[in-house]
Parts: C-alpha cells; structure tokens; sequence
C-alpha cells in the first residue's frame, strides 16, 4: 500500500513552468510592459522589469498610474488563470501548449478593476502578487498588491471581479 | 484656446508611456478631455481574438482623467490619482482605435472627483467606463 513514487523533480519542474510559459509568452501586452512571473510552487510573484517607457511623470521620475494599474491586472489575470488551469495541467487534461491554440479554452475577463494607489511608483522593478479571495463557477473575486524595495509599503492595492471560463458553449 | 489645446497635447504626448502607448489627446478644456488610442498589435490581451488587453485601455482612460482634472479652471497645476475603477462593458473592436473621454465634474481644494468612458467606432455601447478620484496639487 505504499504510496506512488513521486514524479522526478525535473518532469514537474518542466511541466509547470513549460504550463506558465504558455499562459504568458502568448500575451503580447505582457511582454510589450515586459512583467515575468516567479515560480514558487504554485505561488506566483509578478516582476514588472523597469524601462522608461513606463514613466507617466518625467519629473519626479514616477511610474505612470496606468502602468501600475495594469501590472496589478496582469498579475490579478495570471493568477486567477494558474490557480484555475494548474489542476487540469498537472492532471494531464491540458497540454501547455495548446493553451493558447485550441478555441476552446478560455481565460477568465475581468469584469471590473478599482486601484487604490498608495505612494508613487519609483523608477525601478516592482512586484506584485495577487490572492483570489473566492472563485467560483461564473465569478471570482481577486485581491492584488504592488511594492517595490519594501512589501510592508505597497505602491498600490487593488480588488476586481473576473468572469470564469464556461465550459459548455457560452451564452454571453 | 488653440494655444492651451497645443500646450498641454505636447505635455501629455512628452509622457514617456503615452508616446509608448501612442496617446493622442484630441479635446481638452474647462474639465473635459478626450484621448485616443490607435490599435497597436503590442496591445493585445488574447492573440486568438486580437482584442486590447483591459490593462491598456486603463493606461489610457487614467491618462485621459489626469488631463481633464489639469484642464478645470480651479485647478492649480499637477494631479496625481488616489483610485480609479474601471467597468468592463464589452470587449473592444480589434483593428479599431479606443477614445477616451473625461470629465472632472466636481473639484476641491484637495480632491477631484471624474468621470470616463472609452469607445471604439461603435459608440452606441461603450467598451468601458471609468470613475476616480485625483488630488489636487501645485505645479
């Protein structure tokens, strides 16, 4: 009755990382704002990487707000998308590379967005990780944050709605 | 007036990230502007559908209410946003540029309260709307 062997690390290494590949490599906006992701388990950390095409205020210098606002969203989407295809990844349901191929898979659409902006965004990397406080069948709520040098002082927060993939063919 | 149009389109099109993002403020003055947002490949949510991702459509109507706070008569200068939320109507148009329209419709000496909608070429359902709220600063 002993328990299954444990896949090698390196086959879920790569599986988990080739399933997140996916799901960012295929957005254009994301590397347009050039933001990556940090794989730890199945916790993700977004890394918005700093350009000056990204300053909304050349005098301070400061991120611009849309920026920021975005990076939130990006990070709240990618999220919410992990969390909800990594079951059907490790399950062996999907492939990684038909994530962005087939029709039939779909992505959660935000429904809504509010940003709380607390300090002004420094010329530099931020990161941000996001909490999906509930998902449900049609609709999850996520929970998102943003710092730079200290985690203890966010540059923002923010709260959206998304709506969640329906499997059978949707009626909008 | 043509004077203050020119001046602050060339102070919002000197934005590092509206050049990036292609912004071209069409209309401002007494608390209103519109911005708009041409289709631009890099832009895009989901390859499958080409349509915008929410997060530049955000970039944009932010822009855009910036500029209608710095427009209002009582305003002394600069403006920086405490919260915006964004509505998500529908998904907008691809190949179609994205109007931004603003209007601060109520200011203090230390808050200004706007309104904004974003449209594509079908402007009978907006793509999204937008409400925040903007300090109030010096230049």
């Amino acid at each position: 009755m002993a328990r299954p062997r444990p896949e090698p690390m390196q086959v879920v290494k790569q599986r988990r990382d080739a399933a997140l590949n996916a799901i960012v490599e295929g957005v254009p906006y994301i590397r347009f704002l050039n933001i990556t992701f940090d794989r730890r388990g199945d916790e993700l950390t977004g890394v918005l990487n700093f350009d000056d095409k990204l300053i909304g205020n050349p005098l301070l210098p400061a991120l611009h707000g849309g920026v920021t606002a975005a990076f939130l969203e990006v990070t709240a989407v990618i999220t919410l998308s992990w969390e909800y295809f990594f079951p059907m990844i490790e399950s062996g349901e999907i492939e990684a590379e038909e994530l962005f191929q087939a029709d039939s898979v779909r992505f959660p659409k935000t429904v809504d967005f509010t940003v709380d902006y607390l300090r002004s965004g420094l010329p530099r990397d931020a990161y941000a990780r996001a909490f999906v406080s509930r998902s449900g069948r049609r609709y999850a709520s996520v929970r998102v944050e943003a710092w730079q040098d200290n985690h203890a002082r966010p540059i923002a927060q923010a709260t959206g709605h998304f709506l969640m993939p329906q499997s059978k063919p949707k009626a909008e | 007036m043509v004077d203050k149009v020119e001046i602050a389109r060339r102070f919002i099109e000197a934005i590092p990230h509206a050049k990036a993002l292609g912004l071209k403020l069409t209309t401002i003055s007494d608390g209103e502007a519109a911005i708009s947002m041409p289709y631009n490949a890099d832009l895009v949510g989901d390859p499958r559908t080409g349509v915008i991702h929410g997060g530049a459509v955000f970039a944009a109507l932010d822009t855009c209410c910036g500029a209608a706070v710095m427009s209002h008569p009582s305003a002394p200068g600069g403006t920086a946003t405490i919260d915006l939320r964004i509505d998500y109507m529908r998904a907008a148009t691809p190949g179609q540029s994205i109007t931004a329209h603003a209007t601060c419709y109520h200011i203090t000496r230390n808050v200004a309260f706007v309104r904004a909608t974003a449209i594509d070429e079908n402007q009978d359902l907006p793509v999204a709307t937008a409400a925040g709220s903007f300090t109030v600063e010096g230049l």
